[in-house]
């Protein structure tokens, strides 16, 4: 069935939403100003998953480049100047990188993880503030659920 | 109030997962967002101009550091934030002038007290691994600032406030954290007064002993030093002030 | 040095938060020089690339020195210079009045708020100026996180009124986020330019992906500009907040948004994509409609001066959503006047109220009797403040409802004209009730007038000199821009005539 291939090949997808939606109703509906900001967190956490999924990468390795590409250590390099550290050379830069062969499809992307770290930092900005700002209604108003302060401003009037 | 909720999540629901049809399969290598020549650049030539082979070190502080220092100044305004909703001074008949008190606190367990003390210098020195071999491993500014500041309010954790204060008092927080910025734009300006554009390293090659592009992968470490510093004022500052409820006197 | 001015516009107000931020807690006497210099340098740089702009069209700035979409840039054209001139000037005119007022209402915490004032500015300047989608997002965060803690510092109902507002900020930038993502997804790029330019090339125009993407975006902006019925978080925040927030954020923060939505229509999905395949036009007109008549109707029913200038703020906002989605090139000509010239006509009246409630302590309508004698000069600038916001010439207002009402009729939504046709009378009803009271006092003005006479030293004064100049000088610019209003629409009609909005036939 179609639906059934649209879902195993892309679960990925369908997962990030329904757990972005539990987070987005626990914001809008529930009383307690501490579970809104639980249902934020949710919330921003399901779409750092999504776009990290994005870059996924049929058999891929972590976006950095493995040691021995960088640090070629046996074969081309003929500098005299073996300073006995063993295959350490230090061929220069250049040289390194006229021999570097990356094939792109081994390395995953990079630009979703970098975005999705300027995203989680965010995430918790907002939540310490949201935090503190509950922490400052709880001082004033002596209570965390919203229908009772609202019920206590309606009375102070 | 519950009801509305609901509808308006099943529709939000609903047009999110309309486009899926759309979508590349998971792990397509021919997807747009992979095959595009952006990630394809930095994947291939992040090596050749900044001599730095994580990839998500370079695009993060080269690449798109204006965006990074931008992240910093989060944290940052998140810290200020909280102490300026929070903070409060305590009460007089709570004040005690220049005595070190520790009546707010039992007497710490042997156990807590012993352990934290033998792993907290080592949390901390990892901490500044993960800082400075942000170029070769995962890590960086960010995740070695975190872990740094994790090291501080395991302390207070163990102890309490005060003696995590001795370490970080309240000035040297912000201190700290505004210098981590200032070091972070520091750099940015000092590309500018040598003429070129604003974050733009390659110039400091002038003032650097290192080629052009080894003063890429230089000035990236410098900017993650700033950017750790900043991180483990804040996580603590916020910590504090979120723990104490603005009192700076006793935590949990 | 000049070819660096895009940049210097954010990097002076940022530099300064910093500095303040560390030198500004024991020397609170050093706050109110650097803000001042910060802003001061801002807005001198606007004007600079203002004027590179009108001579050499649209400029880039590479940060890293890294071409789009590789690195982060700057793409400044009419459109960035004239409203990053705005916002600069109406955040240094804030600053001049804050000098009384920042120490008087959050009184031991100085140096924190004028910190979060510029890098509120930062934020906001840096929405106008990027040429990137996801750079937007964390420029957009900071300016959010900002607010929430400038609106927090007041009283007690400000934190509760805060907290709304970062609930629904949150969950409207999230969308922006996701649209970004989907966008994201199906070109590969994010920088505006080159997201249009992939969206052309791989013919995605027609894909549900991207139609999502652009409900997504738009409905995450509309939260955050507060377009109704998305609105609630705005009257309480704007009224329980500290006096100069509301006047910083207040003509800032939902204009910009506008202009996010604009760029997004104009730069990223094609106004073809957004105006002719979409036909939403008619759907987004009748709602921008509802919008005006319900804030005005609104705003006639408070007793309290603050909040019935954020609901006047809503209805601006549908004026200039409504002007937009007209899909006519006069109408986009007249929302982008209106978005400089409401960010000054909102910023005289709330300084207005914030000269009146330093001066009597006092937020509701009655507070203003027999004003007009004890202190004239603010009342004319309130004037000029009140008759732009109707629409009476020469002012600024005027000529942007000129223009909006070109656009109504020209593109044939006749709904739209009588809605701002029905709104400025509403305005006008406001205003002049406020007049009235102010003119003549009210029945029982006797014994009121009296009573607060003793509050303070011979009743409410002239507005101090700090107080009254941003007043006046914001008079003298809603009519400066309303006199030479032709050289600024020919600015914006320059920026707008590339997109052929005109040539589609609806």
């Amino acid at each position: 069935m179609e639906l059934l291939e649209a879902l195993s090949a892309k679960f990925n997808y369908w997962i990030y939403v329904i757990i972005m939606m539990i987070g987005l109703y626990a914001m809008i509906s529930k009383n307690n100003l501490v579970k809104k900001l639980i249902g934020m967190s949710i919330f921003q956490t399901a779409i750092i998953l999504f776009y990290v999924s994005i870059g996924v990468k049929e058999g891929d390795t972590i976006p950095i480049l493995y040691h021995d590409q960088v640090h070629p250590s046996h074969g081309d390099s003929h500098h005299e100047a073996d300073t006995g550290h063993g295959e350490d050379h230090h061929p220069s830069h250049e040289e390194i990188v006229a021999n570097l062969h990356i094939e792109p499809d081994d390395f995953a992307n990079p630009l979703p993880h970098v975005l999705m770290l300027t995203a989680i930092v965010v995430g918790v900005a907002t939540l310490g503030v949201g935090l503190a700002l509950t922490q400052k209604i709880y001082r004033d108003f002596g209570s965390i659920e919203e229908n009772e302060i609202l019920e206590s401003i309606k009375s102070a009037k | 109030m519950k009801s509305f909720a609901l509808i308006a999540v099943v529709l939000t629901g609903w047009l999110l997962l309309s486009a899926v049809s759309d979508f590349p399969d998971w792990g397509d290598t021919e997807s747009p967002a992979n095959d595009y020549r952006l990630s394809q650049h930095y994947i291939t030539e992040t090596f050749p101009e900044t001599s730095v082979p994580n990839m998500v070190t370079a695009v993060l502080a080269d690449y798109r550091g204006y965006d990074t220092m931008f992240e910093t100044v989060v944290i940052f305004v998140a810290g200020i934030a909280i102490m300026s909703i929070l903070r409060r001074k305590p009460l007089d008949h709570l004040k005690d002038k220049g005595k070190e008190t520790r009546t707010y606190k039992k007497d710490p367990d042997l156990i807590i007290d012993t352990t934290c003390r033998l792993m907290i210098p080592i949390i901390q020195l990892f901490a500044l691994y993960v800082v400075a071999h942000g170029h070769h491993s995962p890590g960086g500014g960010f995740q070695g600032g975190v872990i740094f500041g994790a090291s501080f309010i395991l302390l207070a954790l163990s102890r309490d406030l005060q003696a995590a204060q001795r370490w970080v008092p309240e000035k040297r927080v912000l201190n700290l954290a505004g210098i981590g910025i200032l070091i972070y734009s520091g750099f940015g300006f000092a590309c500018m007064l040598l003429g070129s554009n604003f974050l733009d390293y390659e110039i400091l090659h002038k003032i650097m002993p290192a080629t052009p592009i080894e003063a890429r992968s230089h000035s990236m470490l410098g900017v993650e030093i700033g950017v750790a510093f900043t991180c483990t004022a804040i996580m603590f500052s916020i910590y504090s002030n979120l723990a104490s409820n603005g009192d700076m006197k006793e935590t949990l | 040095m000049i070819d660096q001015s895009p940049a210097i516009i954010l990097l002076a107000p940022f530099l300064l938060a910093i500095l303040l931020a560390l030198l500004g807690i024991k020397r609170e006497w050093l706050c109110f020089p650097l803000v001042i210099t910060g802003l001061a340098i801002s807005v001198a740089a606007s004007v600079v690339t203002l004027m590179r702009v009108i001579d050499e069209g649209t400029i880039q700035y590479l940060f890293g020195g890294w071409e789009p979409p590789f690195g982060i840039n700057l793409r400044v054209d009419g459109l960035n210079a004239l409203v990053a001139l705005a916002v600069s000037t109406v955040s240094l005119l804030t600053a001049i009045y804050s000098k009384r007022a920042v120490p008087a209402e959050t009184s031991d915490k100085v140096s924190q708020f004028y910190t979060l004032y510029l890098l509120s500015v930062t934020g906001l300047l840096g929405i106008v100026l990027t040429g990137d989608a996801f750079n937007l997002y964390v420029l957009i965060e900071i300016s959010a996180l900002t607010s929430y803690a400038l609106i927090g510092m007041g009283s007690k109902r400000a934190t509760l009124a805060a907290y709304k507002y970062l609930i629904m900020g949150t969950i409207g930038a999230s969308f922006y986020l996701l649209g970004v993502g989907y966008l994201y997804i199906k070109t590969g790029s994010l920088n505006m330019y080159d997201i249009q330019e992939q969206i052309v090339a791989n013919d995605l125009l027609g894909s549900p992906t991207i139609l999502v993407a652009f409900i997504l975006i738009m409905v995450g902006v509309w939260i955050k500009m507060a377009f109704f019925p998305l609105h609630a978080w705005l009257p309480n925040s704007y009224t329980f907040g500290p006096s100069t927030t509301s006047t910083l954020l207040g003509p800032l923060v939902t204009k910009v948004m506008i202009y996010v939505m604009i760029r997004m229509i104009l730069t990223v999905f094609s106004p073809e994509f957004a105006f002719d395949q979409l036909d939403w036009s008619n759907i987004i007109v009748w709602m921008s409609v509802i919008a005006i008549l319900a804030a005005s109707i609104s705003a006639l029913a408070q007793t309290s001066l603050q909040k019935m200038l954020a609901f006047l703020i809503i209805a601006e906002v549908g004026y200039m959503v409504g002007g937009v989605w007209l899909a006519d090139e006069m109408g986009i000509v007249g929302s982008i006047y209106h978005i400089i010239a409401d960010a000054f006509m909102t910023l005289c009246v709330f300084l207005f109220a914030g000269i009146i409630f330093t001066k009597t302590g006092r937020r509701d309508l009655s507070a203003m009797e027999g004003l007009f004698t004890k202190m004239p000069l603010t009342m004319v600038g309130f004037l000029v403040g009140a008759f732009s916001l109707i629409g009476i010439p020469p002012t600024a207002g005027f000529f942007s409802k000129w223009y909006l009402i070109q656009g109504g009729i020209s593109s044939g939504h006749y709904e739209y004209v009588a809605a701002l046709l029905i709104s400025s009378l509403i305005n006008a009803v406001l205003f002049f009730r406020i007049i009235e009271i102010a003119y003549f006092g009210t029945k029982p003005a006797e014994g009121h007038g009296h009573h607060h006479e003793e509050e303070r030293k011979d009743g409410p004064t002239e507005a101090s000199f700090s107080m009254l100049f941003p007043l006046l000088i914001t008079a003298a610019l809603l009519i400066g821009i309303g006199l030479y209003n032709q050289e600024v629409v020919a600015i914006i009609t320059d920026f707008v005539s590339q997109f052929n909005i005109g040539a589609t036939i609806l």
